[in-house]
This record gives structure tokens, C-alpha cells and sequence, in this order.
């Protein structure tokens, strides 16, 4: 292996040292100085609200979804938020109004589903 | 960017803008608020008419070339618009009556037709996908309206579930025809399909496309789901569904075929004569069997599709033009037809047996004559209007030297005429049910009075309908 190769990926080397190194702190630190009080409910595995061993299929409340598609608009904006933040400089006026208009149209969609109570879990 | 170069696209971004607002409104005032929302759209659509007519008449591209407009683009908006509105007017006093009268009806049907002239104003292919899914996403949505009703909701999830497979499907050729030719622009795509031999995947790609068109105009056999979505959808989205969605399908297939991939027209008219023939025969023999009105009225219009297809089989500006005029009479015919059937309530549920017209010339004389004329018309009887626009598109077909296939035109609508005059004989000769309750408005009544009088008398005055048609194909073609 030469050294230059080496050199390149030193810097990863130390990260992995220190997110290994930090991770073992943390577990190890909460595993030795906090109360343990173990009971049947804290032990079992927990995946969003739902028993994580059972058939697949199953019921889920419609509210789910609707949270899960409202999420993924506004997930989808920040993902399309990135690369125009970056080039802003590139594109100039003409990229930043292109980019309030779309954030307009979203936000009239944000307001609809506001007003129509989509937020609000009861 | 200059704002004068959004003009050819000002009537889409007009009816954006409005629909938002109108969206807004609707969120805020809540229920009470759907009449003045209603009324609201309807000015929106009106004064969209006036600004498409007022900026396109000359060829112009803009926005970077992906959506555009000319002569054809804007005769298509206009009767895009025009029965928006009247699927809008029909809706009127089922949709309060069923209570399904949410200030999100009139919106989504803005909204479905804005997605409709952006297809037809496409200049690209990632244009018209975003034109066509805008269309379809409100659609699915519209099918769904009625959703404590189970009919309604799987109607909904059906076309939901197989306009997904067509919408993956169209992703897929204009995937092919990119990788292909490098580019989606439909200028440049027409340099590269009309150079001396495109390449293959050009060809495979258009006819990925052409299989997702047909599944949009509902042309055997991609028609699946028409008669099942028909059924289950509330009537005056069905009216809407059998209108607007078929002509800005249509619409689009004929730009493809007289723009970007002129150059393949060798390779699509024997598609295209496969599915018009496949669809007049389905459209023909199948609704024989049907009890249901609006499974009737779905079979009717797959095959009318099918006639329309004709025109395009024969091809060049006199084919085009044939199938505009078609779809120009199929629009008034269809919509009037399903004015008939929003006009007939008994016990609080509109009809949907053909049985139950039994005896409708006794009890509502009027309507009973008015549907007659709307039957004929589709038949092909002279002087009505649906006589001209099966007649010159079998011109035209016999113009191109497809004789066969005009006679079979000809003979498959003699089978069709079996279960047009069958709804007559029902309303005429059988015997008295109970009468129907009176709907009252004269939203409905008014659009039976002018698509009445402009089915009886095009054959007086056939003019104007040749000369628009004539220069949208020659905006297109020429």
C-alpha cells in the first residue's frame, strides 16, 4: 500500500476513530451512571407505535398517510432548495423569483391544508 | 425575460393564479362559500376564452421552449374551455342536491383543465408531462368526489391505478426517445425523427408514447378502465370525464403526429388504423349489452373515438381537419346527452337504468324529443350533426384510398345505431314508469337549448365549422 494513498484517506481514519470513540462514550458512560429500572415495556423493541413482529398486514390509520404525503412535499422543497441556494449566484434575479413563485404555490398549499385542519392529529 | 414573450401562455396563467386564489377562498369561507366559488370559476374560464383569443394567433414558443402556441393550440383551448364550463353548468344542481357540493369541485375541474391546455400547449415532452399529470392527478381525484360511496372511491383508485401504469409508461418513451436523440424540445426532436433514418429507440419510444395517448382517450385496447370509471364516477364528472379529457387527448396525439415525429408517420398510421378499428368494433358490439346508461354512454364514446381516429388514419391537412370537426360535434352531442341524463331525478337519484326511461315521451315530452335528436345525431342521421362528422371523416379516409376500411365505418355504425334507437323505442313505445321529479335551475335547460339548436342546425349553416376547423389544421400541417 503506498503512502500516498495512505495520506489521502487519513482523514476518514480519524473520523471513524472518533465516531467510534464518541458512540462507545455514550453508551458506555448512560450504561455504567444512569438507574436501570428494566420492565416488560422498555425492554421490547419499538418501531413507531406499532408491535415490531407481527403480520405486515395490517391496518394502519388513514392519518399516517396524510401526514407521511404532507411531509414529503415539504421534504421534497428542501431538497429543491439546496441546489438554488448554492447556484444563487449564478442564476440571479431571474432564479430567485423563479424560486419565491414556487415557494408562493406551496405555501398556498401549506395554508389550504391548515385551514382544512390536516395538522391537527384529533 | 421580458413579460410581453408570456403572452401566448397568458389564459394558463391567468386560470393558475385564479385557481389558487379561488383554492384559498374556498379553505377559508369553508362549505357555505361553493356557489360564489362556482360562479367565480366559471368568469375564470369565460374571461380565459377571451385572453386565448386575444394573444395567439401567431406561431410563438416561450418559457425556454417547452410550451407554446399557434392557431390549432388556441382552437383547442377554446373548446377545451367551453365545455369545462358546460360540464360546470351540468354539475350545478347534482352536485347540491347529492351533497357533494364542496367548494373543491369547481377548483379541481379548473385545475384539470388547466392541465389540459398546457398538454396542448406543450413544446416539449417534459411540458407535456407535467400538462398531462396535472390533468390526471385532478381527474383521479374528481372520480373519487363522491368517497362515502364505494362505486365512486374504486372508480377513483382503478383509474388512479391504471393512469399510473400509463403515466410510467409515457415517462418511459420520452426516456428512450431522450437517450435516443438527446433532446426533448419538439422542434429539435423533428430535425433528428426527419433526418434520413432515425434511430431505433426513437421509433420504440413513440410507441411507448402512443400506447399511453391511447390509454387516455380510452382506444381499445387500452380502454379498460373507461366503462368501470364511467359507471362509478358521479354523473357530471362523467360528463366531463366523456368531454374534455378526450378532445385535449386527441388534441395531443395529433400535434405528436404532425410535430415532433411527422417524420414516423410510416411506422404510427398502421397503429393508429388498429386502434380505430379496434375501438369502433368494442365500442359498436359492446354497448348492446349494457343496462346502465353511463356504461352505455362509456362504450359510445370509445367507439366515437374511434370514428374520430378515422380522420387520422386517412392523414394530411383534409384527414386532420375531419377528426377536429368530429370531435367539434362530439363535444355538444355528449354533453347534451348527459344534460338528459342530470335532468332525470325520481326519488332523489338521478337515472342510471336504461329501463328507467320507459315512457319518458309521455311524462316529459320535451326531454324525451331533445334526447331523441341527440341519439340520431350520434347515429349519423341527416341533416343532424353527427351526419357531417362521421361524413367527412369516411371522406376523408376514402380520399386517402382506405375504401375498406369507410365501409366498415359505415357498417359498424349501422350496429351502433342498434342501441341509440333502442334508448328511443324505450322512451317512446314502452310502457309508462312513474314520472320524475322536475330539476329545477335553468343552468341544465340552457345547455340543452344550445347544443340542440347547434346540432340541428349545422347542417343550415356548416360554414363556420369547416372554416375554423380548416385553418386549426392548417396552423398545424400547413
Amino acid at each position: 500500500m503506498s503512502s500516498e494513498l495512505i495520506q489521502t484517506y487519513f482523514p476518514v481514519f480519524v473520523f471513524l476513530l472518533l465516531a467510534i470513540g464518541m458512540s462507545g462514550v455514550m453508551i458506555g458512560l448512560s450504561f455504567l451512571l444512569a438507574k436501570q429500572k428494566p420492565d416488560a415495556e422498555k425492554l421490547s423493541p419499538y418501531e413507531c407505535g406499532f408491535d415490531p413482529f407481527s403480520d405486515a398486514r395490517h391496518k394502519f390509520d388513514v392519518r399516517f398517510y396524510l401526514v407521511s404525503i404532507l411531509f414529503i412535499i415539504f421534504d421534497l422543497e428542501i431538497a429543491f432548495l439546496f441546489p438554488w441556494a448554492v447556484s444563487l449566484g449564478a442564476i440571479g434575479m431571474f432564479g430567485f423569483w423563479s424560486m419565491m413563485v414556487f415557494l408562493g404555490v406551496l405555501t398556498i398549499g401549506f395554508i389550504y391544508e391548515w385551514r382544512k385542519g390536516a395538522l391537527e392529529w384529533e | 425575460m421580458e413579460m410581453t414573450s408570456l403572452y401566448p401562455v397568458a389564459s394558463e396563467i391567468f386560470l393558475a393564479c385564479a385557481g389558487m386564489l379561488l383554492l384559498l377562498w374556498g379553505a377559508t369561507a369553508g362549505e357555505k362559500s361553493t356557489g360564489a366559488i362556482t360562479v367565480a370559476t366559471g368568469i375564470a374560464f369565460i374571461i380565459a376564452i377571451f385572453m386565448a383569443g386575444h394573444y395567439e394567433t401567431a406561431k410563438a414558443v416561450v418559457m425556454g421552449g417547452h410550451v407554446g402556441s399557434n392557431a390549432y393550440v388556441l382552437f383547442i383551448k377554446v373548446l377545451l374551455l367551453l365545455s369545462a364550463l358546460a360540464s360546470l353548468v351540468l354539475s350545478q344542481h347534482f352536485l347540491k342536491s347529492s351533497k357533494l357540493s364542496r367548494p373543491e369541485y369547481p377548483v379541481l375541474v379548473l385545475f384539470a383543465t388547466l392541465g389540459m391546455m398546457l398538454m396542448v400547449s406543450a413544446e416539449s415532452l417534459l411540458g407535456l408531462y407535467m400538462g398531462l399529470e396535472l390533468q390526471s392527478l385532478t381527474l383521479y381525484v374528481l372520480a373519487a368526489f363522491r368517497r362515502d360511496n364505494a362505486k365512486s372511491s374504486e372508480s377513483g383508485l382503478k383509474y388512479f391505478v391504471l393512469g399510473a401504469l400509463a403515466s410510467g409508461l409515457l415517462l418511459y418513451g420520452i426516456s428512450l426517445i431522450y437517450g435516443g436523440s438527446g433532446t426533448i424540445l419538439f422542434g429539435m426532436l423533428h430535425e433528428v425523427v426527419t433526418a434520413d433514418k432515425p434511430p431505433v429507440e426513437l421509433v420504440l419510444g413513440f410507441v411507448f408514447i402512443l400506447a399511453a395517448m391511447a390509454f387516455k382517450i380510452s382506444a381499445v385496447p387500452f380502454h379498460m378502465w373507461t366503462p368501470d370509471v364511467y359507471e362509478g364516477a358521479p354523473t357530471p364528472v362523467t360528463a366531463f370525464f366523456a368531454a374534455a379529457p378526450k378532445l385535449a387527448g386527441i388534441a395531443l396525439l395529433i400535434k405528436l403526429l404532425y410535430g415532433p415525429f411527422h417524420g414516423l408517420l410510416a411506422q404510427s398510421t398502421p397503429i393508429i388504423l388498429v386502434l380505430s378499428v379496434a375501438s369502433m368494433t368494442l365500442g359498436a358490439f359492446a354497448a348492446i349489452a349494457q343496462s346502465n346508461i353511463k356504461r352505455m354512454m362509456a362504450y359510445s364514446s370509445i367507439g366515437h373515438v374511434g370514428f374520430a381516429l378515422v380522420g387520422l388514419v386517412a392523414g394530411g391537412q383534409e384527414g386532420v381537419q375531419a377528426t377536429l370537426l368530429y370531435l367539434l360535434i362530439y363535444l355538444p352531442m355528449t354533453l347534451g346527452a348527459f344534460g338528459i341524463i342530470l335532468s332525470l331525478r325520481r326519488d332523489g337519484v338521478y337515472l342510471e337504468q336504461i329501463s328507467d326511461l320507459a315512457g319518458l315521451s309521455k311524462t316529459r315530452p320535451a326531454l324525451a324529443a331533445i334526447m331523441t335528436v341527440f341519439m340520431f345525431s350520434m347515429m349519423g342521421i341527416p341533416p343532424l350533426a353527427g351526419f357531417f362528422s362521421k361524413f367527412y371523416v369516411f371522406l376523408a379516409v376514402v380520399e386517402a384510398r382506405y375504401v375498406w376500411l369507410a365501409v366498415l365505418g359505415v357498417c359498424l355504425s349501422v350496429v351502433g345505431a342498434y342501441y341509440y334507437l333502442r334508448i328511443i323505442k324505450i322512451m317512446y313505445f314502452d310502457k309508462q314508469m312513474e314520472g320524475f321529479q322536475r330539476v329545477p335551475g335553468w343552468g341544465v335547460a340552457s345547455l340543452l337549448g344550445v347544443t340542440v339548436l347547434f346540432i340541428l342546425t349545422l347542417a343550415v349553416k356548416p360554414d363556420w365549422a369547416l372554416s375554423i376547423t380548416h385553418d386549426a389544421a392548417k396552423a398545424l400541417i400547413g
